[in-house]
């Protein structure tokens, strides 16, 4: 089941280089904990960058705010799954995910300056949205467990605000 | 009204002096936020009365209104804010935008 999955992911991949499968077999509950946990991690060390990197007020206030929630909602995370005496499954969408999130990274510590906080901005905008359509289509659907359930919906009026807010950001940048 | 009224209207607009001068005449209005939702999500004051915001969330908001006033309500806290002037205006969240809330604030 699981293989058809990574299958369908890695075809899908190749395509389009989106991490997230539609189709296929669900992630399990495991599998989706470990998903929502990356992305947040991969979220907060893009955060930590634009703190190294950029000088710009709205761009560094932005980045503290994704820091200060993502770590906020991964210690949530982390607190229900040893509730649940789940353990955390490392998977292909993570995998896919930690990937481009690391060659993101590598592209945007070439740039200084303006071009830099302008591909930032940008990168959040289209990773929360990518991110938010995941967990609307694929993982919230396929929780299983309630809690977990309740968590990710939470989660995503979370990062559905932080999409809002980098939008808002990348439009003063203008 | 009267010239007593009116004189405690007055009073009631100036900061800082509402509770000390005239405790009985303000209210506070506690609003919710729970899950990125300000509940109630409509509040209907008046000038002199305290709107106290109880963040339950693990995450900080703040009630923003553009170009005027900011308040910020950390985690699992509450934070508050008088009402000095009258008129409806719309706040939310300026970390999380999708976070709306309004007061109408009667003289």
């Amino acid at each position: 089941m699981f293989t058809r999955y990574t299958a369908a992911l890695a075809a899908l991949l190749l395509v389009s280089a989106a991490p997230f499968a539609q189709a296929a077999d669900k992630p399990t509950d495991p599998q989706i904990a470990h998903i929502a946990y990356t992305a947040g991690v991969l979220d907060i060390e893009a955060a930590k960058q634009a703190l190294e990197k950029s000088k710009t007020k709205e761009v560094v206030d932005f980045a503290k705010d994704m820091e200060r929630d993502h770590e906020a909602v991964n210690k949530q995370a982390l607190d229900l799954v040893k509730k649940l005496k789940v353990k955390p499954e490392d998977n292909a969408t993570s995998q896919a995910l930690t990937k481009a999130a690391k060659e993101e990274r590598a592209k945007l510590a070439k740039l200084q300056g303006a071009a830099f906080d302008k591909a930032y901005i940008e990168n959040e905008v289209a990773y929360h949205k990518q991110v938010n359509g995941a967990l609307e289509t694929l993982l919230i659907p396929s929780a299983s467990n309630a809690e977990l359930k309740s968590l990710l919906e939470t989660g995503l009026k979370i990062f559905q605000g932080h999409e809002q807010h980098a939008e808002h950001v990348a439009g003063m940048l203008k | 009204m009267n010239a007593i009224a009116l004189h405690r209207l007055l009073w009631l607009a100036v900061p800082g002096l509402v509770l000390a001068t005239l405790p009985a005449a303000a209210a506070t209005i506690q609003v919710t936020i729970d899950k990125l939702v300000f509940s109630p999500a409509t509040v209907e004051a008046k000038v002199g009365d305290t709107i106290e915001w109880v963040n339950k969330d693990v995450i900080a908001h703040t009630a923003t209104v553009k170009g005027s006033w900011e308040v910020m309500i950390p985690p699992k806290k509450s934070a508050s804010l008088t009402l000095k002037a009258a008129g409806a205006v719309d706040y939310f969240c300026r970390f999380h935008p999708n976070m709306k809330g309004h007061l109408d604030v009667s003289p």
